[in-house]
């Protein structure tokens, strides 16, 4: 093994490794600690969890699409109280690097939820998933409005206090990522997680109608990449100290590279995991070899290397 | 509630057969040891296309029977109808060519203790599972019959060596091109009670699981049914495949049928709800 330090931070929280499930897309972690040791990654990212236990849409929740996938799971979860007791406690147990991600209807639902998550032992970080429809606001997702994402993060930032970093999960499907960011770090988030799936559709042929249950999906895997390289791109370009959680299509470690170069300081996988089971541990070992043989003595080098100035050397 | 299959594994494995067998291609695949933790019911998961395939997600296939030879060791065959993409690929690879595939996957059929009349029904590819399964009933004593059914005769699958295993086989196309005329569920209620059936097994389209189902509601027939979801991922970490199934309270919920399933227990799953919004 190489010198490399692979570590990374986000706010105050430190990890061996930069590579994180995605939310969602590890369900308990149960199931992949079938495959490879939890232990071995950055850190798992859980699902979503909102105050009660959620049945979700409607099935079929799923379509493949060229290099990608729609989903429309409706954050179907057990609720905080299981959550607690049965997830968390196992992951905890296991000794995993945890971030707990958190989703609502109200501004209010996310803010009892931090309540509930201010003190839990074992827990590195929060992940505010404001990619989800405000109730109170018919319907609109908090992430697409300035306001009612800026009220989510400041809410939750009141309750929780100022020692357990808060990631703000944005949804890609905006004008301008740019000041959306810029507006949760104002509102108290230490970090931002970009990107969160893409909104799209498929039509069923034979039924002639939208293929899935709950009509429209979000859009995940390698096709929606490129985007996922552009957001990171253009906030890392503004907002040069605030660490992000890149994610959006990694399945090598050549494109958790890209997103590193762009700016993320950690890279979460999702999608990948479905068409392997030990894609985090392959993109993550892919990754420490590509650092190393492009020189970088440290992963934090390279975060945001595409952005140096055109005289800079390498 | 089943939970995590604990045998499954991720391998790279070989292509030790392909055979085509009417509709369908028979594909024998080298897993070695693996094959002593294969059941009848579960099922496997597989990468296709390639490297650098624009397909993302696993398909899903059941594990039709385990064989072991000195040649290839231990082995598992699965029946794959070429339906789209992936799984024409599957059918066109040759022998010697290596696949990524994670097994065993989901639950089992149950087997019972004592020997009792079991009653196997399969639809299409369905019948699949169900040979093996059979040889398996006929070693615990039970009386085993068989309906199998499709549309037309080269979407029935029926292997020689199968129907030996079983007491009777009667086969049922829709248009009439092999054995008799008509639907696998039409003669099911009349089968049950002349046969004294304790448990029917069966295998195949959703439609087919619902409508025997409804024809055993309220009796006491044992409904153990292999479900066939959309599944993204096979493992239980998606939530894309998932049934509503009522539990021993009468609560409803969502289940995952990669992981309590696929193998359910057919009167536990709320047919009417398929497909619709679950109000908790
Ligand atoms: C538990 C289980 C056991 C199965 N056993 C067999 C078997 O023994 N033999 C066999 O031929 N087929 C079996 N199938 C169906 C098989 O998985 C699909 O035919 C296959 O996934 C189609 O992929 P495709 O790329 O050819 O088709 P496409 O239509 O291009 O597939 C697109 C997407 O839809 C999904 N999909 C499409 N049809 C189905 C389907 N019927 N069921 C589940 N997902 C589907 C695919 O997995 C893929 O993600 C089984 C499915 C499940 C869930
Ligand atoms: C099936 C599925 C479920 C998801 N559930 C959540 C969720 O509960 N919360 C969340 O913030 N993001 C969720 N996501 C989004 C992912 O965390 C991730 O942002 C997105 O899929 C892009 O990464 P990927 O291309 O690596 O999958 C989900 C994605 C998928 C495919
Ligand atoms: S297929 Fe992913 S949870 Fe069942």
């Amino acid at each position: 093994m190489s010198q490399l330090d692979f570590s990374t931070t986000l706010g105050n929280a430190w990890f061996p490794t930069p590579i994180f499930t995605a939310s969602g897309c590890a369900s308990s972690g149960k199931e992949l600690a079938q495959f490879f040791d939890l232990r071995d990654m950055g850190a798992i990212v859980t699902k979503s969890i909102m105050t009660k236990p959620r049945a979700g849409r409607a099935t079929p929740r799923m379509a493949e699409t060229p290099s990608g996938m729609l989903n429309s799971i409706g954050l179907q979860g057990p609720g905080i109280d299981a959550f607690l007791a049965n997830d968390l406690a196992w992951l905890v147990e296991q000794k995993a690097r945890i971030i707990v991600s958190i989703a609502g209807e109200t501004a209010e639902e996310f803010a009892s939820l931090a309540r509930r998550l201010r003190g839990v032992a074992g827990i590195s970080a929060l992940e505010v998933n404001i990619s989800c429809p405000n109730v109170e606001n018919r319907g609109m997702v908090f992430a697409c409005h300035l306001e009612s994402a800026q009220t989510v993060i400041e809410g939750v930032r009141r309750t929780i206090g100022g020692d357990l970093p808060i990631i703000a999960k944005l949804s890609p499907d905006v004008t301008d990522i740019v000041s959306i960011a810029r507006g949760v770090i104002d509102a108290g988030a230490d970090g931002l997680a970009l990107i969160n799936t893409v909104l799209g559709m498929v039509i069923n042929p034979n039924t002639m109608r939208p293929h899935l249950g709950g009509r429209t999906g979000g859009l995940s895997g390698p096709a929606i990449r490129p985007i996922a390289v552009r957001a990171i791109y253009q906030v890392h370009e503004a907002l040069p100290k605030v660490p992000i959680l890149g994610m959006g299509g990694v399945s090598s470690g050549a494109d958790a590279f890209e997103l590193i170069l762009a700016g993320a300081s950690a890279v979460s996988v999702g999608t990948a995991s479905f068409g392997n089971p030990t894609a985090i541990m392959k993109i993550q070992n892919e990754l420490r070899q590509i650092l190393t043989d492009k020189g970088f003595s440290s992963l934090r080098e390279a975060v945001g290397f595409a952005h140096r100035p055109e005289s800079s050397v390498r | 509630m089943a939970g995590i299959n604990r045998s499954a594994a991720q391998l790279l494995a070989t292509i030790v057969g392909n055979k085509k067998v009417g509709q369908y291609h028979q594909i024998l695949i080298s897993v070695g040891d693996l094959v002593a933790q294969c059941k009848p019911g579960n099922f496997v998961a597989i990468s296709v296309g390639g490297l650098n395939s624009k397909m993302v997600l696993r398909r899903a296939f059941a594990i039709s029977r385990t064989t072991t030879s000195p040649q290839y060791g231990g082995a598992i065959e699965l029946i794959v109808a070429p339906f789209g993409n992936g799984s024409s690929w599957l059918c066109g690879l040759a022998e010697g060519e290596q696949i990524d595939i994670t097994l065993p996957l989901g639950t089992a059929f149950g087997i019972p203790t004592t020997s009792v009349n079991a009653l196997l029904v399969g639809g299409g590819y369905g019948s699949a599972p169900l040979f093996g399964l059979a040889e398996v009933l006929k070693e615990r004593g039970c009386r085993v019959d068989m309906l199998l059914g499709a549309s037309t005769g080269a979407k029935i699958y029926a292997p020689l060596e199968g129907k030996r295993s079983v007491n009777s086989l009667r086969i049922f196309t829709e248009d009439g091109s092999m054995g008799e005329t008509g639907r696998i569920t039409a003669p099911i209620a009349q089968l049950v009670s002349e046969l004294q059936i304790d448990v029917i097994y069966s295998c195949g389209p959703m439609a087919m699981l619902k409508a025997i189902s409804e024809i055993l509601a309220g009796g006491d027939v044992v409904h153990q049914c292999a479900v066939e979801e959309a599944m993204a991922c096979g493992i239980g970490i998606c939530m894309t495949c998932v049934l509503p199934v009522k539990d021993e309270t009468g609560k409803i919920s969502n289940l995952r049928s990669c992981i309590d399933g696929p193998v359910m227990d057919g009167a536990a799953i709320e047919w009417d709800l398929v497909g619709k919004t679950l109000v908790l």
